[in-house]
């Protein structure tokens, strides 16, 4: 083979034709900086007889390529995903929990104990021979684990919501929208309710002191994390998350019937957004 | 007469439209090889219904960017060479899937169009560069995906307003969007195309 500058690999460089696989791997985990005269070089190279069979490969690698991350971005799917998002907030919640356990006992005999994973990592690390330092420590280091834990579990929530939801991530963020789905009970739930309901999922407790008659009604529910709500001043807020709710709900909708990505969604919201937090002025 | 060949004025059903020589695929009227090829559901097929001069001749080697379930391109293929299909999302890549299983010169790549680094490993330089994304930075993704067009190739390129800005002009979308391509390229034609897409420009450029 000829060598002007040692030319990027093409998709068919170091793999057997016959290794359909590998081959398929090669469409779905290459790259190059430069497109090039591929079929050319792949006569030259000797991968294909022909242009004629050039193509045929081509055809197969990429048709397989394409079909296997179809299955396997279609296998992500929202059970799993509520299942993490449930087991993210356990994390969290335990390991706050017992973080403060370790403060108030780590407090006996250093008066600078806080309630912070910063603090508790410190106490993991120091091991003394005393019995309770002992303790204290191994209580302490698996509670950092707990926290590192519920990190890991946060980074997955972040890359497979995408999957599963990709307009409801882009809309409420990958951590709301999996807070969503869980609460509703799956994606296909989530995208037959009502926007009204998706408003006050997970302010159901308010929602039935007020259907009880002694509460005001909730405005919003976990909702309120999006910035869309929390940042619009109280008197405009429950506006914001009837907005946002209707929103989300038409992503979640398109996520479950269609599944192809809609990014005027996202500037249509901004815009109900910026209207309703405009009434101030006028 | 800026038809490309292979695409034809032809009635079907008591209907005059264009129509191109394949397996049908999403239901349209057919007779005989030909088949119809609705304006209403390609920007495409509209562009060459309005008659403007897109610039393909038939059997140019197409890169097809937003392929999406497949409509366009599968009409593309009957008439083009080669033809490499982007499609970034899961869902409408099985469709498109089952468009390519039977035409063997297309290639279904499931590649987002912002990292052409991501195909330009299997991707051969083009005659002709289809674009229909619906993405924001339209007009930036056909610059980015210059790389892969012959120097005489053609861009065709329809620009969906609504998936820049829904709250400003789209004729001040346009404009911007015009003045981005004209960074890597010559504009020689724009149109709108309604009646068949509202708010969506069709342009035609060369690399400059």
């Amino acid at each position: 083979m000829n060598a002007r500058n040692p030319p990027e690999p093409g998709w068919f460089v170091g793999v057997e034709p016959g290794d359909v696989e590998a081959v398929a791997r090669g469409i779905r985990d290459g790259h190059a900086t430069e497109s090039s005269d591929w079929p050319g070089r792949a006569l030259e190279s000797g991968f294909a007889e022909d242009e004629e069979e050039y193509y045929e490969l081509l055809h197969g690698a990429t048709i397989r390529a394409a079909r296997a991350e179809v299955a396997r971005r279609e296998s992500a799917d929202d059970r799993q995903l509520a299942h993490a998002i449930r087991a993210l907030d356990d994390c969290t919640r335990t390991s706050n929990e017992i973080a403060e356990r370790v403060a108030e006992w780590a407090g006996t005999h250093d008066e600078d104990a806080r309630v912070d994973m910063e603090y508790v990592r410190e106490v993991a690390e120091g091991a003394g021979e005393d019995p309770v330092e002992q303790r204290l420590s191994a209580l302490a280091t698996r509670t950092a684990e707990l926290d590192d834990e519920a990190d890991e579990l946060r980074r997955f929530v972040e890359r497979s919501a995408p999957d599963v939801a990709p307009n409801l991530s882009a809309l409420a963020g990958p951590v709301l929208a999996a807070r969503l789905i869980s609460l509703a009970g799956g994606l296909e739930a989530l995208a037959r309710m009502p926007s009204g309901t998706v408003q006050v999922l997970g302010a159901e407790d308010a929602l039935f002191a007020h259907l009880r008659g002694n509460a005001p009604s909730p405005k919003h529910g976990v909702i309120f994390t999006h910035e869309a709500v929390r940042g619009t001043t109280r008197e405009h807020r429950g506006s914001a998350a009837r907005a946002l709710a209707g929103k989300l709900t038409i992503a979640a909708r398109v996520d479950h019937y269609s599944g192809d990505y809609r990014p005027e969604l996202e500037a249509e919201l901004a815009d109900r957004i910026e209207r309703i937090r405009a009434r101030d002025g006028a | 007469m800026t038809l490309p060949e292979g695409v034809e004025h032809r009635s079907i059903g008591g209907e005059t439209g264009l129509a191109t020589r394949g397996d049908p695929v999403y239901g349209e009227p057919t007779d005989g090889e030909w088949r119809r090829w609705d304006p209403h559901r390609s920007k495409l097929g509209a562009m060459l219904t309005k008659d403007i001069d897109t610039g393909l001749a038939g059997d140019d080697t197409v890169l097809y960017l937003g392929a999406a379930s497949g409509t366009t391109v599968s009409h593309v293929v009957d008439f083009a060479g080669p033809t490499y299909a982007v499609e970034f999302a899961a869902r409408p890549m099985r469709d498109l899937l089952s468009v390519a299983e039977s035409r063997d010169r297309l290639f279904p790549l499931l590649k987002d169009v912002r990292s052409p680094e991501t195909y330009a490993h299997v991707v051969e330089p083009v005659d002709a560069i289809v674009q229909d994304v619906a993405t924001r930075g339209q007009a930036r993704v056909a610059v980015e995906n210059r790389q892969f067009l012959h120097d005489d190739g053609q861009l065709v390129l329809a620009i969906k307003a609504r998936s820049e800005d829904v709250t400003r002009d789209p004729e001040a979308v346009f404009q911007d969007a015009i003045e981005t391509l004209e960074e890597t390229y010559e504009i020689l034609a724009t149109e709108r195309l309604e009646p068949y897409h509202d708010d969506h420009l069709a342009v035609v450029a060369q690399p400059e």
